[in-house]
């Protein structure tokens, strides 16, 4: 069952210039972006910085208004555009989509005690009796594992990793059904890191949340995603399962993002593949495919014609005039 | 002085084994505290590691492991109210026949230590963006290295400014000298503080997390950079990463730091073949994997990094260790245990004290 539907999503920054703040341009931030997620599933949005990921994410979540597209949600049977929504009809909404933040540090208010920041939001969603927020506080402290006599401690009392389960509490606080969470272990220690994934993949489990997982990191998103979709420059190229994804790219970016992972170990003789020149500029994206400047596989084909995002079977859909013909190593196939 | 690694593992590409017979460069019981008034924070506490010519040393750990400052103990640069407290750092001089220096005897603000800096050793930042000056265009940055270390004249500076940023791949150089640092992408900045780093060419680098800012295609063409570079001049280099992934890739010979402390020390190899160190054991467990089964739930180490106010008395592992002896790591520290010359573990569970 589908939970989220984004369709043909697209976000355009102006660029102003001049006296008069004339618009000469846009930051094509996102360029028609679709995909959909089930119910109780993981998606992970990856791509390098600048691609659009976080733009998606903002604009699902409506603090950023969507240029043009869909944004289906459904809850209880039906389906609802938030994307058309103003800021009044989005509000029974907004407790069902919650988010959790990458940097602990700055996302939680300094001032305000743990138990209130996680009360915070029942206390605006009408839960108004002192006694039964901070019953519900003591069972969502319980649900991140952390003591119930944190409640009364100020954030800067925690370590990274303690400060990300309040955030995490703090966003499961309304039950919501979907959770967007923007690079949540990328400011975490390894050590640490690992407490948290163990921890977004057994809630998962409990509470039958569904994650959309945004992401720069391709070994996280392997320990915690169904499915991934690749973002370059505003466009999807790529999503597939995370197992074809990773072992049969059919993408050449997604190749080359995949082979640029160091590997933990010093046996692993993998040929790195070094993209040249840089990522394009979302303001005055390449002619046809925006990968074709560094793509090693670029035709005429390519200089000339946009890609169109092709089905190859099993919901594995890739953005390439050559996906059929290229045979590309995924990480499976390293010696 | 320490000897020469006696077992040279077979992983090596040929010429990155170590040629000198004594270390270019060796740490001895390196000890930096931070005096504050909360308390002493002891970032870096008798740390002892070596690094030989040409080769690559990688030194891993978490936040506030003590890497980043030991890095700048043997700069000299460290930031008040940190300062050394004990040790020694012996720079192995240009002509083998010349003795061994200790950069700690020098006094930090002396005309020595300043020769070194730049010239002999050269520091890589984790975050280009704040270490250039957002005044100057880069080729005026790199120059000022050049014409302090040197006695070229400006044109000569500027022409080496513009071979050095060829060199390390930075597009159009004759035009990107006269930029300023704001104008050039992450990747980019990186790219030309490698050419400040460069620019008098220097026998050690000090590359502090340079690629964590970076995407990982960026990531992956720096490293490339570094590592051609070091093969280019027989460059050595200290990398300071908490990336497992880009230590398992680059270095020749690995420090596992934990608290201000060298918890394990050997080849890149047999720290992630046969690791011997309970912490060691327990992060290389804890990375996510590429290769890893989708979904699947990632070993983990108890707790989190102590503050660095209340560290724990032994053992600095000891509340997180699952091997921990009662007793035992809770009181006393453990020594470091040499197994071989080029191979060290402090731990209670390896040599005579288990």
């Amino acid at each position: 069952m589908t939970l989220l539907e984004v369709k043909g999503l697209k976000k355009y920054f102006p660029i102003r210039k001049g006296l008069l703040r004339k618009v000469v341009g846009h930051v094509k931030a996102v360029d028609d972006v679709s995909f959909s997620v089930k119910r109780g599933e993981t998606l992970a949005l990856v791509g390098e910085s600048g691609c659009g990921k976080t733009t998606v994410s903002r604009c699902i979540m409506r603090a950023l208004d969507p240029s043009a597209g869909e944004v289906n949600f459904t809850l209880d049977g039906r389906t609802t555009d938030l994307a058309t929504l103003d800021g009044k009809g989005l509000k029974p909404f907004r407790r069902h989509l919650q988010m959790v933040f990458q940097d602990p540090f700055s996302s939680l208010n300094p001032r305000m005690m743990v138990g209130d920041l996680i009360g915070e939001p029942l206390l605006i969603n009408g839960m108004s009796d002192a006694a039964e927020r901070r019953k519900r506080v003591r069972e969502l402290l319980d649900v991140v594992q952390l003591p119930v006599e944190y409640m009364n401690r100020f954030p800067h009392a925690f370590s990274g990793g303690q400060r990300q389960r309040i955030g995490i509490a703090r966003a499961l606080a309304l039950n919501p059904s979907l959770i967007v969470a923007d690079e949540p272990v990328s400011a975490l220690d390894v050590s640490v890191q690992a407490q948290i994934i163990n921890l977004l993949l057994d809630l998962q489990d409990q509470l039958g949340l569904t994650y959309l997982f945004v992401a720069h990191d391709l070994s996280v998103v392997k320990h915690v995603s169904d499915r991934v979709a690749v973002m370059y420059v505003g466009q999807l190229v790529e999503i597939a399962s995370t197992e074809d994804l990773f072992h049969r790219p059919k993408h050449p970016y997604t190749e080359a993002l995949l082979s640029a992972v160091p590997k933990p170990d010093p046996r692993a003789k993998t040929e790195r593949i070094i993209l040249q020149r840089e990522v394009a500029d979302a303001a005055n994206p390449p002619s046809g495919c925006a990968f074709h400047p560094r793509c090693a596989h670029a035709t005429d084909l390519c200089k000339q014609q946009r890609p169109a995002l092709v089905d190859l079977g099993q919901g594995h859909q890739v953005r390439c005039h050559h996906a059929h013909e290229l045979d590309l190593k995924g990480v499976g196939s390293l010696a | 002085m320490p000897q020469t690694p006696m077992v040279d593992h077979p992983d090596h590409e040929a010429g990155r084994s170590p040629s000198a017979t004594s270390p270019l460069l060796s740490v001895r019981g390196l000890k930096t505290y931070f005096k504050l008034d909360e308390g002493i924070v002891r970032a870096v506490d008798g740390v002892s590691f070596d690094l030989f010519a040409g080769r690559t040393l990688g030194i891993v750990g978490e936040s506030g492991c003590g890497k980043s400052i030991s890095a700048r103990s043997i700069l000299g640069i460290v930031d008040r109210p940190g300062k050394i407290e004990g040790g020694e750092i012996w720079l192995q001089q240009e002509s083998e026949d010349s003795p061994a220096i200790d950069l700690l005897q020098l006094p930090h603000e002396g005309a020595e230590m300043r020769a070194i800096r730049g010239k002999e050793i050269a520091l890589v930042f984790q975050e280009p963006m704040a270490s250039f000056s957002h005044y100057y265009t880069i080729g005026n940055q790199i120059m000022e290295a050049i014409l302090l270390h040197s006695t070229a004249s400006d044109a000569a500076a500027r022409a080496r400014a513009i071979e050095l940023l060829g060199m390390v791949g930075v597009p159009n150089p004759e035009r990107r000298v006269d930029e300023y640092p704001f104008q050039l992408s992450g990747g980019l900045r990186q790219r030309v503080m490698m050419a400040m780093a460069l620019a008098c060419d220097p026998r050690i680098l000090i590359a502090d997390e340079p690629t964590t800012a970076l995407d990982v295609t960026t990531q992956a063409q720096v490293l490339n950079l570094l590592q051609r570079i070091q093969k280019e001049r027989g460059l050595s280099v200290i990398l300071i990463t908490h990336d497992m992934g880009v230590v398992a890739e680059m270095a020749d010979d690995v420090v596992v730091m934990y608290l201000g402390r060298a918890v394990e020390k050997g080849p890149v190899d047999e720290i992630f073949h046969d690791p011997k160190h309970p912490y060691t054991q327990a992060l290389l467990r804890s990375i996510p994997s590429i290769m890893a089964k989708p979904r699947t739930k990632l070993a983990t180490i108890e707790g989190s990094i102590p503050h660095p106010f209340a560290r724990p008395s032994g053992c600095p592992f000891h509340p997180r260790c699952p091997d921990a002896i009662k007793g035992l790591c809770d009181v006393t520290e453990p020594p470091t245990h040499a197994l071989r010359p080029d191979r060290a573990v402090s731990c209670f569970l390896y040599g005579d004290a288990s």
